[in-house]
Order: C-alpha cells, then structure tokens, then sequence
C-alpha cells in the first residue's frame, strides 16, 4: 500500500506558513504580558508544525521544532517566566523555521549554519543559561559530557513501523557513540519470530550533548520502548577547556551527517516530481463558498424557467419572460460579486508582518516606536495584496528611518519619546485606501528643495511648493538622508514604490506637516479582475478605456488646435496644451473620422502626463472583465488587456500610460514627431 | 457551429494499425494538404470576425472570444504569404494547443480553407522536408508523409510560432 503524500505538501506548507504567523504574532503579544492562552495558540501552532514535519519526513524541521517546542512548554507550565531573551530566541526561531520551510519546498538546500546557531541558542536556554551566557560560561554545560543511554524496546516495536537502527544511527550522528547491544533474551533459532524485537541497546554516547537531543532522538518510541537517559560522571577539572573547544566540530560533524541525508532526500524528491512549481491557491471562507453554491441553484432555476417558457409554441405572456430576464439579470450579477469576494482577503494578511519588523527595526535604529493598525478587515483583491507587500514594507521602513526622530530629539520637540507608527485601511468609492502615518519630524522641504537643486532636477532659481517638494521624494535617485543607512537612503526605492503600485493602477501620494509628521496615502483598485470602463469607438473597432484615467472629454474647437513642427498637433484647453494623439493613426485604421471636428478629443491623464486621445465617438459605460492578451499571445504596446463585451466580441483596453510613453517619442512614431513638448 | 474533435489515444493502438503511427489531422491550404499533430486539436470552429490588434502583421487577423478565453487567430495563407481569398462557408478556425516552453502552453486558432481528413501516419511513410535553401524557410515543415498517393506536410506548429518575431516577448503569465 503507498499513498504519495507528495501531493499533500502544498497544503502542509501553506498551512505550516500561517502557523508561523500565528506564532510570529503570538510571539509579539507575549512581549506585552504573558497570557497562558497566547503561549497555548503558540505552543499549538508549533506542535502543528512538528507533526505535518516529521509525518513528510522532513525531519530536520521536526526536529527543531521540538527544541522550540520543549521550551514553549516549560513556559506553558509555568517552569519558566516569558523574558525577553526567550521570546527573542523563539523569534528567531520562528524565522529559522520559515526559511527551513521555505527551503524544503523549493527543493533548495538548507541554510544548516544559520539553523545550528539558532539550535545552539534554544538549546542554550533551555539547560537554564541565558543564551548570552551559554558560550561565555560552559559551567552547566560542562556537566554533561556524555550520557548513558538504555534503550529496550518492547517486542512489538517493528510492528509500530519504527526501525531501532535508525534510531541507533542518529544518536551516532549526534556524537561518538559507543553501543553494546543485549542479546539475552534471544531465544533459540527454532522459536524466533522475526517480527518480535528480542534485542535491547547500551549506547555511552561521548561528548557535548543535551538530554532533549536524546529524548528527541527517540521521541517517537518513547511509548514502546524502556529509554533511561543517566548522564555519566562529571570530568576531571583539567577538560573543560577541551571541550567548550569540541562541541562546534561535533555539531559541525552532526550538521554535515544531516546535511548528506537532506541533499540525498532532495536528490530522491527532484527525481520523483520535477515540475513541482509551486501552485497558488487561496483558502476560502465556507459562508463565501456556500452562499456561491446558492447563487449558482438560483441561476440554474431561472434557467430552467426561462427554458421552459421557450417551449411554449406561442409567446403570449411577454411580462414572465422579462420577468425571467431581470431575475437572470440579478442573479448573474451576484454570481459574479459573490465570485470576485473568493479572491477577496482581508488586509491583515499584508498587516500581519509589520508589528514584527517595526520592533526589530526600531531597535536596530534605537528609536521607540509604537504601532497602530487600524481596518485590518478591509478586503482587497489576492493579486493586489501580494504585489503591495513590498511597496508598503518599504514606506514603513521609509518612515521609521526618516520620519519618528530620535527619542531625545523627540523629547527636546516636546514630543512623547516613543513615536507611533499608524497603518490604516478603508474603502472608499470602489478602491482601498492604505494610509501609513508617522508622528515624526514630516519632509523637510527646504533641504528637499536644496537637495532638488544639487542633484539639478530644478534649475537654480526655482522654487518647489510644498506640494511640488513632496512629488520631488518620489524622483529616481533622490534622498534626503544624511548618511547612507541599511535601511533607507540609498535613494532608490520611493520612485520603484510609486511605479509598483501604479502597475497596480494605483496613485500614492505624500502629505506632510514639517514637524509634526506625514502621511502617505495609497489608493488602489480593489480588484485587478474588473475595471469601469468607457468604451470609444475608432472606425469600425471598439476599444475600451479606464474610466479612471478620463479627465474629461470635450468637442473640438477648430480655433484651438495649433501645432508645433508642422506635425505635433496640440490643443489648448484653457490655460494647458495638451498634446493631441489621433488614435487611428496610432492604430492604424482606416475607417475612421479625420477631421477633428468630425470626433471628441478625450482628456486622459497616465503617469502624470495629460493627452488629448481623439476618437470618434463616445459609446456606453460598463464594467469590464479583463481578460490577459499575454496568456495566448503577447503583450501589445498601448494595450493593456482586452475584455468581452456583451455580444460576444473582444474589445482592446487601451493603456493610457504606455500610450503616452508611445507619443512621446515611442518607437513607432516618426522622429519629426519627437519634438519634446513642455506643457506650461 | 463548433465541432469538438475529442483526440483519442486509443485511435492507432486499438485499431491495430501499427504501434508507432501517429494521427494527423489534414486541411487545405491553396490546393495544398498539411497537416498537425491530433493531440494537439481543441477544436474546429466555423469563422466568424476576430477582433483586430493594433500594429501587428496583417497574418495575425486578431483575437477572437473561445468561451471567455482571448484566443489569437493567424490566417495560414497570409503567413505563409499566399494569394488571399474570401472566406467561404468551408473556411473553419482549427484551435490549437502551441507549446510556448516546456511548461506553457498557448491557444491559438489557425485559419485554413477547409479541414480535409484524419490519418494514421507511420515511420515509414514519412520523408523529411528536402532542403530549399536560405531562400525558402521550412524550419516549421516537421516532415512529408504519403497518404494515398498525395503528399501531406506535416507541420510543426511550435517552431512555426516560436521562431516568429511577432509572438515574441512569450508570455509567461501565472494565470
């Protein structure tokens, strides 16, 4: 009988992952008062992690756990008080874990150094040394310089699938050993059952190791099997120089043993499965689930209904079948709502790391910063919420070490010394606002205005508004930062923030209030899957584009059209010219209006730059499902995706950005046409 | 009117023909008979408009709506640049599964003047494409097979797109 357990592997790490955060989370809150419920969900989620491991056989990951794990009970019983030093430890424990994790999955090899140390560390407080003191003062250590281990299974033990040599193998792995086995009680050739284990073992295992090492070793016989642990007398005072020298080679050498065995177990895994990229997934609320379920037996009623009333030879009652219409109608609409929720998830997801790295980097900075979350339930689109981790990670990071001062200088402001941190979530009008607020010292904007000024991005007398000032931090290459930290101020990342999230359709923004702190302000699409659209038509084609990005649209006043080279045609529209993009020419197509006046010029605005897009007419307004161009053919320059209207035809999304980047000197335009053009 | 052609594995094996014989659908290209590989048939569909895409080549006719999927369409004459004609009632789309690398997979739809036949091809009916040249590119002939007495291109249908300029930048998008 053999299952391929491969197959549950995904759901093992998935799950092992939110383990981690609820441990990670939990973690944090014991900082703040131990409460023996928080140490139980902790205690739990590890324990979670230890079975799944060690039932995949990813021992190595078991078997660190189980350090974790012995010290989470000591604290649940109540043997050991919650200090800082053992949640530190346990953090990063809790990191160790993940990157093991993380390694398993991808089939990379483990970071064994970084495990080791933390293993050392565990192990250090565990034997009751703080973990500081643990390398300094070998005192307690030193005690136990090898144990006595008995081991005697019952004579069923084979039949609980446990193989004694294996066991055997790894206490060796763990030290030198010696081993004696016991053969007294092996009866004659004529009367042994192979399936009875008749032997038991005598191992003196040498050197540094821990009683839990041992205990771990044969944690999962413990219930079959006698196992005394007596540690062996203590040495002569000369050794203990020796041997605070002789742990790291024996750990090395147990590391490199594990090592051999993780590289052989990969080897055998990459064998057996080779496309095992990794697959997404989400886990869905039941509730969402059935309520879809419901929507979809309503769908199939209407259907039915309507169906019927089709069989009927004459059509005499028209008012059922409309009926059936608006009810087909609405219910596809909730379907298709209840769908999008699927994808939906709360903000916490995206939250749930901040509270970690805002005390890990506070302390590295040697500020004291509180954190506030706020409308962590708000929901956002699966997609949209990974590709916003990195942006947000970094504004936070922005405003811890640019934005909350020091706490002396807090102090000397009038200031509370510890700064606090607000990360806020909310809906608003069919997107998601993200606000990140800092009580800091707020852009200084005349050293940005100098900085502007050094690195020529202004001229030298110009002066910056304030509003103009905060755009200026989201620059290629600029930085405010007095010295280069690793943390923030290599001037690289605001402008990659700013144009991840508009990939994302997003706008950021900066409001500030020198010495009393900023805000930046995300606003994103709560979904990448459907987008309001205004659909234009150019000739025969009909093309879709974002309502978001419309200004306004306006019929063409001949008197203002004027152009520049004799090829640029601009418009002025009140006191701004905007230059004007004829889109069948762009396009390409024949059919359509060529005199201006024959269409509209609508005004669309994309990566800060207005245009006047001339079509030949405005349609209707819908919401659009936007399908890839990319899945079965490639990217187009200008579109963005394409959708499927309601009769059944595809129609293109134009991309406003990449339209503008098009006109202004793209590829496809004439060099006549590269005339750089500053609006006023 | 769309017709499923459902590829069968069973097809040669089960019929005893030959062990190692391959199923091919033919179509008709200019009086000429091609054909691709069964397996990798989704469907055969009647033409009906595709929807254009801005700067392209005038053989990629646009994009067409399979069942919520954007499905690209080349038209076969243009591409490999013969006369053009008028779709008739006989001109159909057949949709194909086209390996982009060795884990993606593109749908696109391929349009020919009618399907004509499915045959069992075997090793030894097989020649490989005679040498034209620089001046004629056939990378994308696969073989020539010998059906009754007619010859059958067979076509690879990978190497026709992927050594195409216009379906570069592959899209390798996780969705």
């Amino acid at each position: 009988m053999s299952v391929d357990i491969s197959q549950f592997h995904q759901v093992f790490f998935e799950e092992s992952f939110e383990g981690l955060e609820i441990m990670e989370t939990g973690l944090l809150d014991l900082e703040d008062g131990a409460d023996l419920e928080a140490i139980n969900t902790i205690f739990r989620a590890a324990h979670s992690i230890k079975g799944g491991s060690g039932t995949f056989g990813f021992s190595a990951i078991a078997n660190f756990t189980h350090g974790m794990e012995t010290l989470l009970d000591e604290m649940r019983s109540g043997r050991r008080k919650v200090a800082r030093a053992e949640v530190d430890v346990l953090l990063s424990g809790v990191d160790c874990l993940r990157g093991m994790l993380a390694a398993t999955r991808d089939n990379a090899p483990l970071d064994l150094d970084a495990v080791a140390a933390t293993q050392r560390r565990l192990e250090a407080l565990l034997q009751g040394a703080s973990p500081q003191a643990g390398a300094a003062a070998p005192g307690p250590l030193a005690g136990n310089t090898g144990f006595r281990v008995r081991f005697a299974p019952e004579p069923h033990l084979f039949k609980t699938g446990n193989d004694p040599v294996r066991l055997l193998r790894e206490l060796c792995a763990l030290a030198p050993c010696a081993i004696t086995v016991d053969v007294s009680k092996l009866p004659a050739t004529a009367e042994l059952d192979p399936e009875t284990c008749y032997l038991s073992w005598d191992c003196v295992v040498e050197g540094e190791v821990s009683e839990p090492q041992i205990r771990e070793i044969f944690e999962w016989v413990e219930a079959d099997a006698e196992i005394v642990i007596t540690p062996l007398a203590a040495p002569e005072a000369g050794a203990p120089a020796a041997l605070t020298l002789a742990p790291p080679a024996v750990e090395r050498r147990a590391d490199d043993d594990r090592r051999q065995n993780e590289d052989r177990r990969q080897g055998d895994r990459r064998a057996t499965a080779p496309a095992n990229a990794p697959a997404s997934s989400i886990r869905v609320d039941i509730e969402k689930v059935d309520a879809l379920i419901n929507m979809v037996g309503e769908l199939v009623i209407t259907q039915s209904m309507l169906s019927q009333f089709s069989q009927d030879e004459e059509i005499t009652n028209l008012e059922k079948l409309r009926e059936g219409l608006l009810q087909l109608e609405r219910n596809t609409r909730e379907l298709q709502e209840r769908v999008m929720s699927i994808r939906m998830l709360p903000i916490s997801f995206a939250f749930n790391r901040f509270p970690r790295l805002v005390r890990d980097l506070s302390a590295k900075l040697g500020k004291e910063v509180n954190l506030e979350l706020n409308g962590e339930t708000t929901e956002l689109d699966k997609t949209v919420m990974e590709k916003i981790g990195d942006p947000l990670v970094h504004l936070v990071r922005n405003s811890l070490d640019h934005g909350v001062e020091m706490p002396e200088v807090r102090l000397a402001a009038g200031k509370p010394a510890a700064g606090t941190l607000t990360l806020d979530a909310y809906h608003e009008g069919g997107a998601i606002v993200i606000e990140i607020t800092d009580d800091g010292a707020g852009l200084d904007t005349g050293r940005i205005q100098q900085k502007a000024r050094e690195r020529g991005l202004i001229g030298e007398t110009e002066t910056l508004t304030e509003e103009q000032a905060c755009e200026m931090i989201f620059h290629a290459g600029f930085s405010t930062a007095e010295v280069v930290s690793d943390v923030s101020g290599r001037g690289v990342g605001m402008d990659v923030v700013r144009r991840n999230i508009k990939d994302l359709g997003g706008v950021v923004e900066v409001t500030t209030k020198q010495g009393e702190g900023s805000t930046f302000r995300i606003r994103l699409p709560l979904t990448l899957a459907i987008l309001d659209g205004q659909l234009i038509r150019v000739g025969d084609q009909v093309y879709i584009v974002p309502l978001v990005s419309i200004i306004e649209s306006l019929q063409v006043r001949p008197e203002s059209v004027s152009s520049i080279g004799g090829a640029r045609e601009l418009y002025r529209l009140r006191d701004d010219y905007l230059p004007v993009v004829r889109l069948y020419e762009q396009f390409g197509i024949d059919s359509a209006a060529k005199d201006l006046e024959d269409g509209l010029l609508v005004v669309v605005e994309g990566d800060g730059r207005r245009i006047g897009l001339f079509v030949d007419e405005l349609l209707g307004q819908q919401q659009v499902v936007i399908k890839s161009l990319q899945t079965n053919f490639r990217r187009v320059r200008g579109i963005s995706g394409a959708t499927i209207l309601g009769d059944g035809r595809v129609a293109m999304i134009l991309d406003i950005a990449g339209l503008i980047t098009l006109c202004h000197g793209g590829a496809s335009t004439g060099s006549a046409r590269q005339v750089a053009i500053k609006v006023a | 009117m769309s017709l499923d052609v459902t590829p069968t594995n069973s097809g040669p094996r089960a019929d005893g023909v030959a062990a190692t014989a391959e199923q091919y659908l033919t179509f008709m290209l200019n009086g000429e008979e091609y054909g691709v590989d069964i397996l990798r048939v989704q469907e055969i569909k009647g033409w009906e408009s595709a929807t254009d895409i801005p700067n392209t080549p005038a053989y990629i006719r646009g994009v067409i709506n399979l069942r919520g999927t954007i499905v690209p369409v080349v038209d076969l004459r243009r591409r490999f640049d013969m006369a053009n004609v008028e779709y008739t009632s006989t001109t159909v789309v057949i949709v194909l599964k086209v390996r982009a690398d060795a884990v993606h997979e593109r749908t696109m739809g391929f349009i020919v003047d009618a399907v004509s036949d499915v045959y069992n091809v075997t090793p030894e009916q097989l020649r490989s494409a005679p040498d034209f040249g620089i001046e004629v590119q056939v990378d994308y002939v696969k073989a020539l097979a010998t059906v009754d007495d007619k010859m059958v291109i067979l076509l690879d249908i990978d190497q026709l797109i992927g050594a195409d300029a216009a379906f570069g930048d592959a899209a390798i998008v996780p969705h």
